[in-house]
């Protein structure tokens, strides 16, 4: 549970500094008059759905770091067994990287209102979205052809479970960019999708850190 | 222009005014209906796991008496009793109901920031509780394993409900989770980003404190619960063994083997435990709002609440292993656990001395409301202490599993916040139907109420500490339970079922009051937070008419020396309340 204890920590000390920043020299018992002379500190004043965004990001990570303590404690048992990681997971790991490069570079093209550059990194980035999961398919048909199944070993569970919940928070990522794709294809102007396109970029990103995180770990044990 | 972005921003928010009956009634998208579509599917799964109770006391009572009642159905009704009050009932009426009424009219918004995510949240709900209330009619009925869910006997042969009970309850916990998400960021998006001018972070009612850190814990907490949901199910359909040993049942050996129960249980409380506070916070915001407005005074220490708030919301994420002492970890570890849980005894005692502080010189009225506020400081405190025993580990191990336990935290998270449910449903009742409920029959109901369930659960302390033990369908005949113990086993029983039915009295009380009930008015107690400001009683969609109100003080302006009236709403201006000389009052 440390990985866990770690990132509770980090979110709490978050919270607190931000509200000592509320608190000190504050008396909320004194009113004030005119009301521009309180301004509602406190607010981040960035679009509610990227707050939004971002407490999700925080309860998948929450979710991940629950799963890699899980991961952590069942390992120390006696009957793990490393499984050899299928050298696809190069090449797929490669495809996302590239993915959220075309969703960074869609993103600065939305800001600059670029329609037909927005079209093309969209498609880009959903393709090769698509190709990392049906590469984690081939990589899961690999192992289980070579007799890594599910039930055999707590290590072979753990790939599963672990690259099926990351490739599941990837396709929630997808119904997004496809409802993005469909307004713009159907003739939505370039600054009409932005926040969309932002939303996605930054979602991918995180989830790429996620896959590296996850990859380096399932190598490394 | 630092401050609220969303708010002003009227014409974004006006596109969902509904119009036909399934918009306003059914798929609506009004934070007020969904938070009262929330209640009403929680009290009623809330009624189920009552009448479930009301059934193991038959049993516990009068044992041998009712051939209705197996061992088998004594097991289902306490696992589906436990989970459908701690999460179908609690977690989602405080939270979906509560939170979803009080954070946009509390803050001065007109809905939460993402409404159709909002209702997705409330009928994803209501697939969970179907999905759970589906397993009283598959074969083999609900699974009995306790409301902890402990593998390996939870999926094996021989409890109750493990071909598909346990299924339909992992399922239906994993879509209760996704409902939770989905609520969850909700309510804290909209409190961090739709508050109206000049109501800053230190200006919130501490309900809306309680709700906010309680949405955070789940937010965090959920999760936990989740993962142990999905390995568990794997383990049950795909044979995995993350949590199940080597085990031979029923005489055979099974395929599993390596895997850890207590991985298992390290998960589930890690949850469990914030999930006790997910479900208090929100019941200490509600209740200093009751206390304060009742007592016409403001709160005692709100600075220190807010802070005790947050303290004992970090605090509950390292204390999770004091649910585990029996369990057979290392001894070390056990005294870390304890150090931890008696450290939340701090902010939690700040609190209710806060609280009696409150009340301290008060112009205490003893209103409905205030009844059950004031039922639930000494509820709580009997709960809370109990807690400080069982969280000493070499006291702990002797009180184990027996009906001090039970006594303790059917005090602490049952009774208690069932009593600030009820204070606060009796206090916003007004405002959600502009009607006034029969304050008689309210007052009936608080003290049958407040004195049955002392009648039902301080007897249970005594018999914990002669050893009866929980989870037992029979005691038969044992040498260390005296005659007495079965006595009081009858005399519990006895107010359990009184209780039970008093509860009709409430039900009676507000669906009566609907029709019959006095008019309200606007304000009936007089209080000062935004919800009571509203052009419309009840208010109608989107809240606040055309102009959004305007913040210029805290919620605890109450006989404030020197003005007219014992209460200033948070929208008077600084300078515009009206002094006592003005109105030439005899003050």
């Amino acid at each position: 549970m440390t990985l866990t204890l770690v990132f509770l920590a980090i979110i709490m000390a978050t919270v607190i500094g931000w509200l000592l920043r509320q608190t000190l020299n504050t008396q909320p018992w004194e009113a004030n008059d005119p009301v521009e002379n309180q301004p509602g500190r406190g607010v981040i004043n960035i679009d509610p759905a990227k707050v939004g965004l971002i407490s999700f990001i925080a309860v998948v990570t929450s979710l991940f770091a629950l799963f890699l303590s899980a991961y952590l404690m069942r390992m120390k048992l006696g009957d793990w067994r490393p499984l050899a990681e299928p050298n696809v997971l190069w090449l797929n790991t490669v495809i996302l990287v590239l993915a959220s490069v075309a969703f960074q570079v869609t993103r600065n093209a939305a800001t600059r209102g670029q329609r037909r550059t927005v079209k093309v990194g969209l498609v880009v980035g959903g393709v090769c979205t698509s190709l990392f999961l049906l590469g984690q398919l081939f990589a899961w048909q690999q192992l289980n052809a070579s007799g890594y199944f599910l039930a055999g070993n707590p290590a072979n569970s753990f790939f599963y479970l672990l690259t099926a919940l990351h490739g599941l928070h990837l396709l929630g990522g997808m119904w997004v960019w496809g409802r993005t794709s469909l307004r713009l294809f159907t003739g939505a102007d370039a600054r009409n999708v932005r926040l969309s396109v932002e939303l996605c970029a930054v979602y991918w990103h995180y989830l790429l850190l996620v896959w590296i995180g996850l990859f380096a770990l399932l190598l490394s044990t | 222009m630092a401050y609220v972005a969303i708010a002003d921003r009227d014409h974004e928010l006006e596109h969902h005014d509904p119009t036909t009956f399934i918009t306003k009634y059914i798929w609506s998208q009004d934070h007020k209906v969904i938070a009262i579509q929330y209640g009403i599917t929680a009290v009623f799964v809330g009624l189920i796991a009552l009448v479930l109770s009301g059934m193991m006391r038959l049993q516990l009572g009068f044992p041998d008496s009712f051939s209705f009642i197996t061992p088998t159905d004594y097991y289902q009704f306490i696992t589906m009793h436990g989970m459908i009050m701690v999460i179908f009932l609690l977690t989602a009426l405080f939270l979906g109901g509560f939170g979803n009424y009080l954070i946009p009219l509390m803050i001065g918004s007109r809905d939460m920031v993402f409404p159709f995510m909002n209702m997705l949240s409330f009928w994803v709900y209501l697939v969970s509780v179907l999905v759970l209330l589906a397993s009283f009619f598959v074969p083999g009925g609900p699974t009995g394993a306790g409301w902890t869910l402990y593998p390996p006997q939870a999926i094996l042969p021989g409890t109750p409900g493990t071909d598909w009970g346990i299924v339909l309850m992992l399922g239906s916990l994993a879509i209760f989770i996704v409902a939770f998400t989905m609520g969850g960021l909700n309510y804290v998006t909209t409190i961090l980003q739709a508050r109206a001018r000049g109501m800053t972070m230190m200006r919130l009612p501490l309900s809306l404190w309680g709700i906010f850190v309680a949405t955070i814990l789940g937010l965090l907490a959920f999760p936990a619960l989740f993962v142990s949901a999905v390995m568990m199910t794997l383990d049950k359909a795909a044979g995995t063994s993350f949590f199940m040993p080597a085990i031979l049942s029923m005489g055979q050996q099974l395929d599993h083997q390596g895997g850890t129960p207590i991985l298992f249980q390290h998960l589930f409380w890690f949850f469990g435990h914030p999930e006790v506070y997910i479900v208090a916070l929100p019941a200490f915001g509600l209740v200093s709002d009751l206390l304060s407005t009742h007592a016409r005074k403001n709160i005692f220490g709100y600075r220190m609440m807010v802070w005790a708030i947050l303290a004992i919301g970090g605090l509950s994420f390292i204390v999770w292993a004091h649910h585990m002492y029996v369990s057979g970890m290392n001894p070390y570890f056990g005294f870390f656990f304890a150090t931890t849980t008696l450290i939340i005894a701090v902010p939690t005692a700040i609190k209710v001395y806060n609280w009696v502080l409150t009340l301290w010189q008060g112009n205490i009225h003893f209103t409905v409301p205030m009844l059950f506020a004031i039922g639930f400081i000494f509820t709580f405190t009997h709960g809370g202490l109990t807690g400080i025993f069982l969280g000493n580990v070499v006291v702990d191990l002797p009180l184990s599993d027996t009906y001090f336990v039970v006594a303790h935290f059917h005090m602490v998270m049952g009774v208690s916040p069932v009593l600030v449910v009820f204070g606060s449903i009796y206090h916003w009742y007004p405002k959600m139907t502009g009607k006034m409920f029969n304050q008689t029959l309210g007052k009936w109901h608080f003290w049958l109420t407040f004195l049955g369930t002392y009648s039902i659960y301080l007897p249970m302390h005594y018999l914990g500490f002669q050893g009866v033990p929980r989870r037992y369908f029979a005691m038969g005949d044992t040498e260390f339970m005296p005659e007495s113990a079965f006595a009081l086993n009858q005399s519990i029983t006895i107010s359990a079922l009184f209780v039970g039915v008093v509860q009709l009295l409430f039900l009676y009380n507000i669906i009566v009051s609907l029709k019959n009930g006095k008019d309200a008015g606007p304000n009936p107690w007089k209080a000062t937070t935004l919800e009571w400001q509203t052009p419309d009683t009840p208010p109608k969609h989107g809240n606040w008419g055309h102009e959004l109100p305007e913040v210029h003080r805290w919620a605890y302006d109450y006989s404030v020396p020197g003005y007219h009236d014992d209460f200033i709403p948070q929208n008077v201006p600084a300078n515009a309340a009206p002094a006592a000389s003005e109105h030439g009052s005899d003050t």
